[in-house]
């Protein structure tokens, strides 16, 4: 297995882009990151997309991307794991370099959820969770969540307001990051006043409905080494598993053994451990999310989520800043390319390229993502050179 | 909610039928083909049992479409006597005396109409004991 | 001999007082109390229907008849509000029950008397041999249109018995039938409320038919009014069955137990049948029960009942009448209560 490196990154601002299609906003980010890493052709690409059929009726988006990039008739493959299609894809882009197969590959992610209305954004959402045995009886992904939320808040004391911490906190980070669809700051008021979706949680624990989409190119680090004029970002870790589907399979509900599984993998392969890790971009689609995330990459003691989140363990200066990006509440979650979105905020960072945020003297940065209520994960350590 | 597709999950909806393993007594609900405990092929046919205690629940307030006229309403996962766990509404509760351990029974109900014309699917809920 | 071997009833727990409803449409409550002797009525939430009620009743009844539900060889759902104008409610309650699919199946109507029309065919298919036990449901969440009489009254419930041979716990002693063209309550295909011709719905209506049928069973078994302990009429309000009751000679301690209209409104096609599980719930061997149903359009079906032995051993297998009528209630607005029945226009 050869090394592998990122020497490309591009990403657009998130938000209701009306205007631009679900291949423009693909296509756009593609050319910035093949700009990025300074190539003038590709082998071959993966896209990560929960839904474009539900969403804009679009399949085939392999030779759809991969004929308006303009790179030739590249091989092209689309990548579903409900929100955790973008780091999938990151993971499949990676192991087909490091396999010999392919010397350049871009890994984009994207996804164009403001074509149909709320309701139908809502529908192809809920099929990333058990159509029969869990929509049926009415259930919605908030509602998911705060079921693992009001379990975690018996069996650990974990507070509403420290739920609310998470939002505050990555909308202070968003703040400071362009390219966020909700860059405004908010208070722990702010959302403890806002609208209830599922008890506990409200509107403003809730990751938005956005457009957006970012892409990575991928090298083997010895041509990266040649060709490449920025500071190399290597993938030194890579894990990957699924869990049960439905949420109420899961021995624990309050875990979500699908990230400690991909996580471990990924440590092992990395040989880090989680003290080692400078900082992380994780799953937050709910507050509660990060709050059992970072427990299940070891980065705090099971239960402990929420008074680390309370106590700013994880916010920028802290011991280990998550989701210096705004997460997913801050920056948004167009779905299939938030995996990707990650690895451009851990890029940035490693690279001293984040200016306000810029975590210092980053040198080892982890990518958790997810899909559905915990039914897979992927996890990735990288390490600049 | 195509006809096939419904009626396909009657067993399950309507007489809660679960495959219990044959070899480790393990009950899937609904049944599988292959056991994930000890991967045994065979099965035989059980109703689960009616009685349960609630693990979590939430309400939900904004609520797909067809579960409009429903909201606000209470979910929760439930371990019935079984051992096995469900999803589904808790009707006829008042929301502020659920509590995680109390006990619930499950009772035939209504889950939506598709519009005016369309089918109508029932399923199971809990209500409180 | 054949009978009910066992019986269940089902009721939502939802309720609306008629000062309530009276509120909205500013009309005088306390006449509509007096006149029609109803305080309140159940309101099904917008999970219930008749299929519902109906598979909740079921259960009930194959308790206390302690059968295997795969030995019902007929399964009748009678009711003015089944889910489907063309689908029978009996399939998806035969379904749910674990009756299928070696069953006979139709659903019943004919206004607030299909319930006990189910229950005339089951004990006829059950005595001639044909079927060995017979599942008979009368079931209802009827509408009554916005600021009409009906509205106080029209309620939801559900009753199911199972007739047999063996271990009866009510023996059905006779039945009569007696039946006419009359155009007192009726509903159009399309239509979402039933229309009634108002004050002709009395004595040329349910008076006639109901004291019709009552003399026809009592001539039929030869006896009189005194020899029964409870006697139970169809509900259309608290009055008439005391009225009908006196017409025909029974007093107003028989009728009682059975009159569960003042708390629970007119659950059509679950009235009398309802009264009747009422009655079950309480009655003592050989305790001989009178009932006459009555459905709009007219009709009425008139049973006598012989309480046995057995009933002491399956009474307290199911929930009762009077546990359902008064735990757990739970009294809605007219606000919910359009919402719950599907009266307010909402967009496509």
């Amino acid at each position: 297995m050869r090394d592998v490196a990122i020497i490309g990154m591009g990403m657009n601002k998130w938000g209701e882009i009306w205007e631009k299609s679900l291949r423009d906003i693909f296509t756009e980010v593609a050319l910035l990151a093949i700009e990025d890493a300074g190539v003038d052709h590709i082998d071959s690409m993966y896209v990560g997309c929960m839904s474009s059929g539900l969403f804009v009726g679009q399949e085939h988006l392999s030779s759809l991307l991969s004929d308006y990039l303009g790179m030739g008739p590249i091989p092209a493959t689309r990548v579903e794991s409900a929100c955790s299609s973008g780091g999938l894809a990151l993971r499949i882009g990676f192991i087909e370099i490091a396999s010999g197969m392919s010397d350049l590959v871009l890994v984009g992610g994207v996804e164009k959820m403001t074509d149909v209305s709320v309701g139908g954004a809502t529908f192809a959402l809920s099929t990333a969770a058990d159509q029969e045995y869990e929509v049926y009886h009415g259930i919605t992904f908030p509602g998911l969540y705060a079921l693992m939320a009001r379990a975690h808040m018996h069996k650990y004391g974990t507070t509403r307001k420290q739920l609310a911490q998470v939002a505050v906190k990555n909308h202070y980070h968003g703040s400071m990051n362009p390219l966020a669809q909700y860059p405004q700051k908010i208070t722990i008021e702010n959302v403890l006043a806002s609208v209830m979706i599922a008890d506990p949680l409200r509107i403003l624990d809730c990751s938005p409905i956005t457009d957006g989409a970012a892409a990575v190119i991928l090298a083997p680090l010895d041509l990266a080494k040649k060709i490449s004029k920025k500071p190399l970002v290597k993938i030194i870790g890579s894990g990957h598993a699924t869990d049960t589907i439905a949420l109420h399979s899961r021995k624990d509900l309050t875990e979500i053994k699908s990230t400690e599984r991909a996580a471990k993998i990924a440590y092992e392969m990395a040989g880090k451990s989680p003290e080692e890790i400078n900082l992380a971009e994780v799953h937050d689609c709910f507050t509660i999310a990060e709050i059992c995330v970072i427990e299940a990459l070891g980065f705090v003691e099971k239960g402990n989520g929420g008074p680390a989140t309370e106590n700013g363990v994880t916010s920028l200066g802290g011991k280990i800043p998550v989701n210096t990006s705004g997460g997913l509440k801050s920056k948004g979650h167009p779905v299939g390319a938030t995996g990707v979105a990650q690895t451009v905020e851990i890029v940035k960072q490693l690279r001293a390229e984040a200016g306000e945020r810029q975590v210092k003297n980053a040198k080892v940065g982890l990518t958790q993502n997810m899909g559905g209520s915990g039914g897979s994960s992927v996890v990735h350590i990288m390490e600049v050179v | 909610m195509s006809s096939p597709r419904y009626w396909r999950e009657i067993p399950q909806r309507y007489r809660m039928e679960a495959g219990k393993c044959k070899k480790c007594d393990k009950i899937f609900f609904p049944p599988r083909l292959i056991c994930d405990s000890c991967k045994s092929r065979e099965f035989e046919k059980i109703n689960l049992q009616k009685e349960g205690k609630l693990l979590t629940y939430t309400i939900i307030r904004v609520a797909p479409s067809q579960y409009m006229d429903q909201a606000p309403y209470a979910m929760g996962v439930v371990e019935l006597k079984d051992g096995v766990r469900i999803l589904s509404q808790i009707a006829d509760c008042d929301f502020d005396k659920l509590e995680i351990g109390m006990p619930v029974k499950i009772e035939f109900r209504k889950i939506y109409s598709e519009g005016e014309a369309g089918i109508i699917c029932y399923g199971y809920k809990c209500v409180p004991v | 001999m054949v009978g009910i071997t066992g019986y269940g009833v089902y009721l939502p727990r939802h309720r609306i007082k008629v000062e309530e409803i009276a509120k909205v449409w500013g009309a005088d409550a306390q006449a509509y109390k007096k006149g029609l002797l109803v305080e309140e009525k159940s309101v099904p939430a917008p999970d219930q229907d008749t299929i519902t009620m109906s598979v909740e009743a079921s259960f009930s009844a194959i308790k206390r008849a302690q059968i295997d539900p795969k030995r019902i060889g007929a399964v009748y759902v009678g009711s003015e509000s089944h889910p489907y104008a063309v689908k029978p409610s009996g399939t998806t309650v035969g379904e749910a029950i674990g009756a299928t699919p070696d069953v006979h199946c139709a659903d019943f109507e004919f206004a607030c008397k299909a319930g006990s029309e189910a229950m005339f065919v089951c004990l006829g298919l059950v005595e001639s041999g044909l079927i060995e036990y017979g599942l008979a449901i009368g079931a209802d969440t009827s509408q009554g249109a916005p600021g009409d009489a009906l509205e106080y009254t029209a309620a939801a419930g559900a009753a199911a018995f199972i007739m047999g041979k063996d271990n009866i716990i009510a023996e059905a002693v006779d039945t009569y039938s007696y039946m006419t063209d009359t155009p007192d309550f009726w509903r159009r295909e399309y239509q979402f409320y039933p229309r009634h011709a108002s004050r002709f719905t009395g004595d040329p209506a349910y008076f006639k038919h109901i004291v019709a049928a009552g003399k026809g069973v009592l001539e039929k078994v030869k006896l009189k009014p005194k020899d029964f302990q409870f006697a139970v009429f169809h509900q259309p309000n608290g009055k008439f069955p005391l009225k009908v009751g006196k017409l025909l000679g029974f007093e107003k301690k028989q009728i009682e137990t059975g009159l569960l209209c003042p708390k629970l409104g007119n659950t059509y096609s679950g009235s009398s049948p309802m009264g009747l599980t009422a009655i079950l719930d309480e009655a003592k061997p050989d305790d001989l029960i009178f009932m006459v149903s009555y459905g709009s359009g007219a009709g009425s079906d008139a049973f006598v009942w012989r309480v046995t032995e057995r009933i002491n051993q399956v009474r307290d297998l199911a929930v009762k009448t009077q546990e359902m009528l008064k735990n757990n209630k739970s009294y809605v607005e007219y606000g919910t209560y359009a919402k719950y029945r599907g009266k307010i226009r909402k967009g496509e």
